[in-house]
């Protein structure tokens, strides 16, 4: 059966002007994305991960290339359209999780569906839903400051499924977690991958991105490897066994 | 996002920020009760100014003859006539003789006062009431008799209160007997209306060396038929003499009009100059909200980030800062309405807030903050979802 294609970057470039200079952030990549997948960008700090990051979450648009998300080429689309587009399509989970802390968690995840237009009753019931799903429905009326950081993160990974999103992007989002919460949050993005959700992990950690069934690694703006875990867990070996003589 | 759903975030933000929130008000607090309490205290001081008014009687017209080339060609009892013909509005109709001089009791005391030759209708056409004695009598007009009628303050200040039907006071040397004393009106001071001295008018014309009146009052029915007789005299006037430089004729009513005009100039003057103060606290709610949107960089990228668009940021600061603004200008109207009475009471004045100036401030000061709050809220509308959640 052929699989469907929800993501697809053709020749994507990102330019910054600075001054007089342009500084060219993505470089002509290609990327595609099929649904259902669970993959992860990595890549060093500069190496324009971010950038993709931003694109393909439709934060901001390529300087030249498409950029395709379900079908819908979303590159020349701006302000309002875009904000439609992170509304409906996608799905943000944040390093810093990224909660408003005046707000209890009820109100945080339902705010996608605030946005949304959707009633206030509604909007309640299916943040509880997912709240029930993260295993923080009983805690709904809790400031995000009264959650430790593990907590906080399932509260953002609950606002990023709330609004049904075609593909969850996951910022880093076990960056400013210890390892024991680190495993419980990504134990629960392979259970949300199984359920069929497709996610894609910004990381710059291999061992996270291993996480991932595949492994883009990007490097200098250009996709530099497209391979599956097994051959990114391989070729960390080898590079190991090389640094070590 | 609802207006509903705003309304909620902007309460929750305002109440979070509970001191910031209510130094932002204040501004508007001060403004709008200031609005209030100036334009209401200068209106209750014209009301007082109306009610005293009304005391000398808005029911009357007053003429002044000049006549054409010296010649007056209207006499009394012409005026009489007039008055008579048109009794169905006019009541009655009394000549005026101002006489210049200075009142004395045995050439010791002296002292100034309003003195007019009046006749024997005056008394009754201007509401006042005689306390003791009589009023002039048409035998007194006719043989041009030494008698007066005195206000409460001459009976104070030459015969400390003990006045008598029988005592004399001297006018420019010539003694008058005391017919009748006034009932005390006013405050019996200096420029009261209780410092008075009447005496018949072909007395007084005797005095100022006049052969004929030239001025008159006549007194209306009715108040709402002083501008239309106003005009049938002056038609009457003009008819006899063809010009209309040759008489002049005035009422109270036109009077008032014409104060009120400079009354309402004085109050918008003085409601402008307060209003300034309504645009100082607007530029303050837009400081605070520019800081705002600074501080609060990270929740617009948030909230950009998961969908919300222009509109929903625009909506989002508008309504906080006019919301701001709007519990400003309640507290104002509360603070400026317990303000208007309290300062009534104190200056001695029936003073309330005025509902129009309540409207028109809170008014203003809703439009204020939304007018003030629509370049933070552009400022933050505008932010770039990457920059703002970039920033700590």
């Amino acid at each position: 059966m052929e699989r469907e294609k929800l993501i697809e970057l053709i020749d994507v470039s990102k330019i910054y002007h600075v001054g007089d200079s342009e500084i060219a952030a993505n470089n002509e990549i290609d990327i595609t994305i099929y649904k259902g997948e669970m993959v992860a960008i990595v890549g060093k700090s500069g190496s324009g991960k971010s950038t993709v990051m931003n694109i393909i979450g439709a934060l901001d648009t390529p300087t030249s290339g498409q950029y395709f998300l379900e079908g819908r080429d979303v590159s020349k689309l701006k302000g309002d359209d875009l904000a439609e587009i992170r509304n409906k399509l996608i799905g943000f989970i944040f390093q810093q999780y990224n909660l408003l802390p005046k707000q209890n968690i009820l109100d945080n995840v339902g705010l996608p569906l605030m946005y949304a237009r959707v009633g206030e009753r509604e909007r309640k019931k299916r943040s509880m839903e997912v709240l029930k799903k993260v295993g923080l429905d009983k805690k709904y009326l809790n400031l995000p400051t009264q959650l430790s950081g593990g907590q906080q993160q399932r509260v953002s990974i609950a606002r990023a499924l709330v609004g049904r999103p075609s593909l969850i992007l996951a910022d880093e989002p076990t960056g400013a977690l210890d390892s024991k919460t680190s495993r419980e949050v990504l134990d629960l993005l392979h259970q949300l991958h199984k359920e069929g959700n497709t996610i894609i992990l910004i990381t710059h950690d291999s061992s996270i991105a291993s996480e991932a069934e595949r492994i883009i690694k990007i490097a200098d703006g250009t996709v530099i490897s497209d391979t599956d875990v097994k051959e990114f867990k391989n070729e960390i070996k080898t590079n190991t066994e090389s640094s070590m003589g | 996002m609802r207006l509903r759903q705003t309304l909620k975030v902007v309460w929750a933000n305002i109440i979070g920020n509970r001191m910031r929130s209510f130094l932002t008000m204040l501004g508007m607090i001060i403004g709008v009760a200031s609005v209030i309490i100036l334009v209401s205290l200068m209106q209750s001081f014209y009301d007082s100014i109306i009610s005293s008014y009304a005391d000398m009687g808005i029911n009357n017209i007053d003429v002044n003859l000049m006549g054409r080339n010296g010649n007056l060609i209207i006499t009394e009892s012409d005026m009489y006539k007039y008055a008579r013909e048109h009794s169905d509005a006019i009541k009655g109709v009394a000549p005026n003789v101002a006489v210049s001089g200075t009142l004395s009791k045995n050439g010791e005391i002296e002292e100034y006062s309003s003195i007019k030759g009046i006749d024997e209708n005056y008394i009754k056409l201007y509401n006042k009431e005689i306390q003791e004695g009589h009023n002039i009598t048409y035998s007194d007009i006719l043989v041009r008799q030494k008698v007066c009628i005195i206000g409460s303050y001459i009976n104070q200040k030459f015969f400390e209160g003990n006045a008598k039907i029988g005592d004399s006071v001297r006018l420019n040397g010539e003694e008058f007997i005391i017919a009748g004393i006034l009932t005390q009106i006013s405050d019996s001071s200096q420029w009261s209306s209780d410092n008075c001295f009447y005496l018949p008018y072909t007395t007084a014309m005797r005095l100022s060396g006049m052969g004929s009146v030239s001025s008159y009052s006549l007194y209306v029915v009715n108040s709402e038929l002083v501008s239309s007789e106003t005009t049938a005299l002056q038609k009457y006037l003009f008819n006899t003499y063809h010009d209309s430089d040759a008489y002049k004729v005035t009422n109270l009513m036109q009077m008032l009009k014409e104060s009120n005009a400079q009354m309402s100039i004085l109050t918008s003057v003085i409601a402008g100059i307060a209003g300034i103060s309504l645009v100082v606290a607007g530029i303050g709610i837009m400081n605070i909200m520019l800081v705002s949107v600074s501080e609060r960089t990270r929740e617009i990228g948030i909230r950009k980030s998961l969908g919300a668009k222009h509109k929903d940021i625009m909506r989002q600061f508008v309504l906080e800062a006019g919301v701001t603004s709007t519990m400003g200008g309640l507290l104002g109207i509360l603070l400026g309405s317990i303000v208007t009475i309290k300062a009534g009471d104190l200056l001695k004045l029936k003073a309330m807030p005025n509902l129009n100036t309540v409207l028109v401030a809170f008014c203003i000061s809703v439009g204020i903050g939304i007018l003030f709050g629509y370049l933070p809220a552009r400022k933050a509308a505008k932010l770039n979802p990457i920059d703002a959640l970039r920033s700590e």
